[in-house]
């Protein structure tokens, strides 16, 4: 006989989709109910096939090119100001904003190919780790043990905390470059996924997280008190996001 | 000058969607060439509309166009058996088989063959949550169902995905 939960809110706790107070009480339906145990791990292996195959499609830079030429090309609306002193300082007025958007455009482009570029870089230090015998330099379950690891090796002390209790459970730490600096990586696992969480030093004052996502793994960064996090996993958004809050309160 | 200006906003909100506009194209119309068109379609429809952006999430919003599009398409070319609903447990999957392409090995296009053997409606859930990791309120507003329902749409989207893959699965079976 199979369990009618399997059916559905199954894949709500799956995808982290419940409120705390149903995933508890899915948590606890877990511990006695065999089949909806076997059809978790039914779809954590289909989830994880899915990412292994590598099934999102890009788009072509031929492809983009084109697109970005389509909007080029949208007819503008021309507005043709009366002749006079009006007409000159309207040209003038049309220059000047003209260079102020084409400034934006070239500065925005800027600004996103540096986060995405980071944003890769971030992402193979998480691949990388992920390779046999990379993932933890000190492979320990105590935050008592990871911590002291640290010391010595950086020029600052990056916070070491277990959240087992919370479902992210502490496997140890390393050290790694990104970016060409030398960062803390803390490496949580999360049901069937690893997430990383970098940590590096910085003067820039405190940031309200902001995440992102590439060949569909997720990122969240945020910085707080002198330190800056960028946390990476193949989780669900929704649990590194909770997984900031952890680092954060 | 509010066209350039709109310009420089929708390129650097929207644009930055356009892989996952290409990928959603591409696996509802099974075709690359297709997507492209269907893509591009839907990016100039966006950027005909985008002043009516009101703000908020700019993914859910072109992904919306781009899958109204991509059904358009769909119709515009008869390939209306593809989403009738009642229809998806008759699909037979086509040759080659699964288990062919699971003894080869090839985990890739064992994988693609199975997704694109479901009906439209099952893929694109399975493309947003799995390929593009939207949320549940994502995914309703891209394919316009309350959020109540994703969940089981969803569930019934992955079964059929498990069933594709391992057609003898108890697993899966037991629940039809």
């Amino acid at each position: 006989m199979s369990c009618d939960r399997v059916g559905i809110s199954l894949h709500g706790y799956f995808d982290e989709e419940l409120d705390a107070i149903d995933a508890s009480e899915f948590e606890r339906h877990l511990e006695r109910c065999t089949d909806c145990v076997s059809a978790l791990e039914a779809l954590e292996s289909l989830s994880s096939s899915i990412n292994a195959a590598r099934l999102y499609e890009k788009a072509t830079p031929a492809f983009r090119k084109k697109i970005l030429a389509d909007i080029g090309s949208a007819p503008p609306v021309a507005v043709f100001p009366p002749r006079g002193v009006w007409h000159w300082l309207a040209v003038a007025a049309a220059l000047i904003l003209l260079a102020y958007n084409g400034w934006r455009v070239v500065s925005s482009n800027r600004t996103s190919d540096y986060e995405s570029a980071f944003a890769s870089e971030i992402l193979d230090a998480h691949l990388r780790s992920l390779q046999p015998g990379h993932l933890t330099d000190v492979v320990s379950t105590d935050q008592h043990t990871v911590k002291p690891w640290f010391d010595g090796k950086l020029d600052f002390s990056p916070p070491v905390k277990d959240f087992v209790d919370q479902g992210f459970s502490l496997q140890g730490g390393r050290i790694d470059i990104v970016h060409g600096r030398t960062v803390a990586a803390l490496v949580y696992g999360r049901r069937k996924h690893f997430v990383n969480v970098f940590i590096w030093a910085t003067d820039e004052k405190d940031a309200a997280p902001c995440s992102g996502s590439q060949r569909s793994y997720q990122w969240i960064e945020w910085r707080k008190g002198g330190m800056e996090f960028c946390a990476v996993s193949d989780a669900a958004p929704s649990a590194l996001e909770q997984l900031q809050r952890l680092f954060t309160d | 000058m509010q066209d350039s200006q709109d310009q420089v906003r929708f390129e650097m909100l929207v644009l930055p969607h356009l892989d996952a506009a290409y990928n959603l194209a591409r696996w509802i119309l099974r075709s690359g060439p297709d997507a492209e068109d269907v893509a591009q379609e839907a990016m100039l429809r966006s950027y005909r509309f985008f002043h009516s952006f009101q703000g908020g999430d700019v993914r859910a919003w072109l992904l919306q166009i781009v899958r109204n599009t991509c059904y358009t398409h769909l119709e515009k070319n008869r390939r209306m058996k593809d989403m009738t609903e009642f229809d998806e447990e008759l699909h037979g999957p086509p040759s080659p088989t699964p288990e062919a392409l699971a003894i080869a090995g090839d985990d890739r296009a064992r994988l693609t063959h199975a997704l694109e053997s479901l009906s439209p409606r099952y893929r694109e859930v399975i493309v947003l949550r799995e390929l593009e990791g939207c949320s549940y309120k994502e995914i309703a507003t891209v394919i316009s169902i309350p959020v109540g329902t994703v969940m089981s749409t969803l569930s019934r989207a992955r079964r059929q995905l498990q069933l594709a893959l391992n057609p003898s699965c108890e697993e899966a079976n037991r629940e039809l």
